[in-house]
């Protein structure tokens, strides 16, 4: 698992641990039933608070990111596929949305943009 | 969740000083930082805790005991580090040791050499020739070595270099580690609390202005700069401290959301630091 906590960011610390957390699971680098570090533990290495930590993991349990266990931790959850899909679509329809509204500012058209999509597709 | 410390009411008088009605406290497991200008009363504190001076009234218990009834056993399980404890000042470490650690029902020398390695302290040299951030390594030994629960320190980053300062404070998150132990820390240096405190306790002129886990606080204090609007006495609830020049108004405010709801894009908004908190604070200045 990997963390990085920047300072001068508007996005609160605990957003930034869940959400980094969270695209760790989506993207598979998190696997199911992997054990992530105890919230002391992880408060002492990223040097923040253990009420920081606490709440981040209570928004991945909230979410079903993450089960945790009465005396053993927490663990990745099993993910319903279908549903990390969506996920994951969600994320593709997020950045697609972006990328338009970026689009329609610069005055590029739609079929501009398909062609653009389509060159880019192809490349990878 | 258990409550290490409890402060109810206190209040301590002296000439042309006194600490009003605080009341805070602290839960088993946390940091807890207790800020505040010099002067306000945050060394008071810590004394009154200590018994090393007597309250006037209020009530204050350690691990549910009364600090002045069980004075003993509260103070042998409480780790105080202070950064001028002349009385040892010509001795060596060893002999310090020596003679502190007989005071302690759980004292282990095991444990205090574990630290004097870990932290490698230099047993037979003089304290007083030992450098300040040595010194305070050395109080926070003795503090672990009788299996302090309640850490207090007064002031223990002042006069430490930038490095020195982050690694005692690694020092501290390791410290509640096991869950058990808590640590109540005075300083003026605020940025050491912006990351690793879990509660902030704030003392301005011998009044708490507050006491808060740190995320309430951030959640809901920010800086905002803009026009004179701001002092305008519908925002004054929400308002805590303003500095007027002739360029705009730079103001606290505890409620962020509220603010930036009503004033929208009239002004700009910024995350406020515990340092802002305790600059703006009950201000209000004028500068033509």
């Amino acid at each position: 698992m990997k963390i990085h906590i920047s300072n001068s960011s508007d996005e609160p610390i605990y957003e930034q641990i869940s959400r980094q957390i969270k695209n760790q699971i989506i993207s598979g680098e998190l696997k199911e039933g992997e054990g992530l570090p105890s919230i002391r533990n992880l408060a002492k290495e990223l040097q923040i608070s253990v009420i920081t930590t606490k709440r981040a993991y209570e928004i991945l349990l909230a979410e079903g990111f993450v089960d945790s266990v009465t005396g053993k931790g927490t663990f990745v959850s099993s993910q319903n596929q279908e549903l990390l899909r969506e996920k994951k679509m969600k994320i593709v329809e997020e950045k697609l949305t972006e990328a338009i509204d970026n689009a329609k500012i610069l005055g590029i058209s739609k079929r501009e943009i398909q062609q653009m999509l389509n060159l880019l597709y192809e490349e990878e | 969740m258990e409550n290490i410390l409890e402060i109810k009411n206190l209040n301590k008088q002296y000439d042309g000083f006194s600490l009003s009605d605080i009341s805070f406290s602290l839960p088993r497991g946390y940091i807890c930082g207790l800020i505040g200008p010099n002067g306000s009363g945050k060394t008071t504190i810590i004394k009154l805790i200590m018994n090393i001076i007597p309250k006037d009234d209020g009530s204050i218990k350690v691990f549910g005991l009364d600090n002045e009834a069980d004075e003993v056993e509260v103070k042998s399980r409480i780790g105080f580090v202070h950064d001028t404890p002349d009385f040892y000042k010509e001795s060596k470490l060893k002999i310090i040791k020596e003679i502190v650690a007989p005071f302690y029902i759980e004292w282990s020398d095991e444990k205090f050499m574990g630290y004097i390695d870990k932290f490698e302290l230099p047993l037979k040299k003089k304290f007083s020739s030992l450098s300040l951030g040595m010194k305070m390594k050395f109080w926070l030994a003795i503090a672990l070595s009788h299996n302090a629960e309640l850490i207090l320190l007064d002031e223990p980053t002042s006069g430490l270099d930038p490095v020195f300062r982050r690694e005692f404070l690694e020092m501290l998150s390791d410290i509640i580690q096991d869950e058990r132990k808590s640590v109540l820390f005075s300083t003026h240096i605020t940025s050491d609390l912006d990351r690793i405190a879990d509660y902030i306790t704030f003392i301005k002129n011998g009044k708490l202005v507050f006491s808060k886990t740190k995320d309430e606080i951030f959640d809901n204090y920010g800086v905002i700069k803009g026009g004179d609007e701001i002092t305008n006495a519908k925002y004054e609830n929400s308002i805590c401290g303003y500095k007027k020049t002739s360029l705009g108004v730079d103001a606290l405010t505890n409620n962020i959301q509220g603010i930036k709801t009503s004033l929208g894009d009239k002004a700009i908004y910024e995350k406020a630091t515990l340092e802002d908190i305790m600059y703006y604070t009950d201000k209000k200045e004028t500068k033509a």
